[in-house]
């Protein structure tokens, strides 16, 4: 069965069509990219997944339950995590309350058990505390725990970025323009660190992107949009020779 | 004049401990929705009633007298938070996503909506708070010290500790300062957003419940506008802290309060007291627009 399904999406921004009969399936353990020009719509299917937006019409299942009309926290409780195109870190909290915080969903206890320092709340929070420092050794920035996110340099902001998202336990991440911003050498880093993740934390993928490197390298299939529309869909060499898509996109990169 | 000083000392104590609980509840909900709660001042005065009334219902049963306070300070800060709550959902829920002003001006109609329901079902006269606890004068050297104003004192202190650990410590808190940041990412992090804003409004309403009942302990008249003043002094209490910042708001409280006690000594009359205490403010806000505590935030265009 499909992790992800999606099925005739469609959402309007007043009168524009910023996603028009979308349709994909993810199964577990994919690695799938989302390409298309500026505009196309991209991060507007990201938002209708995690319930920021109210598809216009059309069906997402995760896991064969309907997520439309879900809240944003119910969604990510159920195992999707996202990250964004521009950093959206905490920037006043510390780096290890920003990985603790994708636990919130997941924390079994309520005011009056922390008010009581029950026992309960004590291993609750111990738990969560070890496993997001885990989560920031993992991610190789345990030492900077207790700075606040604000003061970390961008690469490291972007990490976190990443690992915060995995921090509520998710099976399917949505990664917006991970490699936005970096250096080819960062970007190399990036590709083998989303090839670790899959592999530790049984994830499946679906990425935006706007570096080619970074999809074709990666990506098992690729749904190319335009202007809300699909164009393409098929495996990276597939993609690098349709005309549609050349026509629309890749064309001076590939030429 | 030292016994005078420290005397007064004692009595802005405890007249800022009350000021701080109602002070924290305009400080939380600001933080997190960015909308000054004008309706605080009367859910206050809604917490005394409340009491006074949780209190004629438990002294008519015999019941040990520090069972009967400590019930009366329960029911007054459920209550209270039950019906911030219900405020909440019902009047600024639905608008989330107005502009700003609609927030503030249905805030300031819900306040004379509290008052003039309360004055036309429990009428204009004042009522007096039956004494819960026995008032023992304790004389330290030429002091004279109440146990009821020992009591306000360390029960406003213990819970502005306690609130202060949650907002800090605690997964909740996190989750507040967070929704607080940005309550978009935070929905997207799987942060329950509108239990969190309902959390807020009923631990602010809750800690001025129990304000509520320790004010009226001290000051045991009770009418229908007595939110007004006091409502306004912890607001400006939490503006001179630095709105949005819980130690802030505390230290604030107790700025004005020690104010609004020196005021008569210095000038020869404590309605000289309002005059002091907006100077206060507007100088604060001269030197420091954020408040004393507050931080510096640019404005989103």
């Amino acid at each position: 069965m499909s992790l992800l399904q999606i099925e005739g999406l469609t959402h309007f921004f007043g009168g524009l069509k910023a996603v028009s009969d979308f349709n994909l399936e993810l199964s577990a353990g994919e690695v799938v990219g989302l390409i298309g020009p500026n505009g196309a719509g991209k991060t507007t299917v990201f938002n209708l997944i995690t319930g920021v937006y109210k598809p216009s019409a059309g069906h997402i299942r995760f896991e064969g339950q309907e997520l439309v009309g879900l809240q944003s926290c119910q969604i990510i409780s159920m195992g999707i995590a996202r990250t964004f195109q521009t950093i959206r870190l905490f920037r006043d909290l510390t780096v290890l309350d920003n990985v603790r915080l994708g636990h919130f969903a997941q924390a079994r206890y309520g005011i009056r058990d922390a008010l009581m320092r029950s026992g309960k709340f004590r291993d609750e929070e111990k738990r969560i505390r070890d496993k997001g420092m885990e989560l920031l050794e993992a991610f190789n920035l345990a030492r900077y725990a207790h700075t606040q996110a604000k003061a970390l340099p961008y690469g490291e902001q972007r990490r976190l970025e990443i690992a915060r998202a995995l921090s509520s336990n998710p099976r399917l991440l949505l990664l917006d323009e991970p490699a936005a911003g970096m250096n080819p050498r960062e970007i190399d880093e990036l590709l083998e660190r989303i090839a670790w993740l899959k592999d530790e934390f049984d994830l499946t993928i679906f990425l935006i992107e706007h570096q080619m490197r970074v999809v074709m390298g990666i990506c098992e299939h690729i749904t190319v949009l335009d202007f809300g529309e699909t164009i393409a869909v098929g495996a990276p060499r597939e993609i690098q020779t349709n005309p549609r898509v050349l026509e629309a996109y890749l064309g001076k990169e590939v030429s | 004049m030292i016994i005078i000083l420290m005397q007064q000392m004692l009595n802005g104590l405890q007249l800022g401990s009350v000021y701080a609980l109602i002070a924290l509840g305009y400080t939380m909900v600001y933080g997190i929705l960015r909308l000054i709660n004008f309706a605080h001042g009367d859910i206050f005065m809604i917490s005394c009633y409340f009491g006074f009334f949780a209190a004629i219902a438990f002294l008519s049963n015999a019941i040990p007298t520090w069972l009967t306070f400590i019930a009366t300070m329960m029911v007054s800060m459920l209550l209270t938070a039950l019906v911030a709550v219900l405020i909440e959902r019902v009047a600024y829920k639905p608008l989330r996503l107005a502009p700003r002003v609609s927030a503030v001006i249905t805030a300031l109609g819900i306040g004379l909506f509290l008052e003039n329901f309360t004055l036309a079902t429990l009428g204009p006269t004042p009522r007096g708070m039956p004494a819960l606890l026995p008032n023992v004068n304790y004389r330290l050297g030429a002091l004279s010290l109440s146990s009821v104003q020992i009591l306000i004192i360390i029960i406003s202190i213990v819970l502005m500790i306690l609130l202060d650990r949650v907002v800090q410590k605690t997964m909740t808190g996190m989750a507040m300062r967070a929704v607080s940041y940005d309550k978009a990412t935070a929905s997207v992090m799987g942060v329950p957003v509108d239990r969190i804003i309902s959390t807020t409004f009923a631990i602010g309403s809750a800690v001025a419940g129990a304000g509520g009942v320790l004010y009226s302990l001290a000051y045991p008249i009770i009418n229908p506008y007595m939110g007004v003043r006091i409502g306004w002094w912890a607001f400006i209490a939490a503006v001179i802290g630095g709105i949005g910042n819980v130690r802030g708001a505390m230290l604030g409280a107790y700025i004005l309060a020690f104010v609004e006690v020196f005021t008569p000594m210095v000038l020869p009359s404590s309605t000289y007291r309002d005059f002091v205490a907006f100077t206060v403010l507007l100088i604060v806000l001269v030197v420091r627009p954020t408040g004393l505590m507050g931080r510096v935030t640019a404005q989103k265009v």
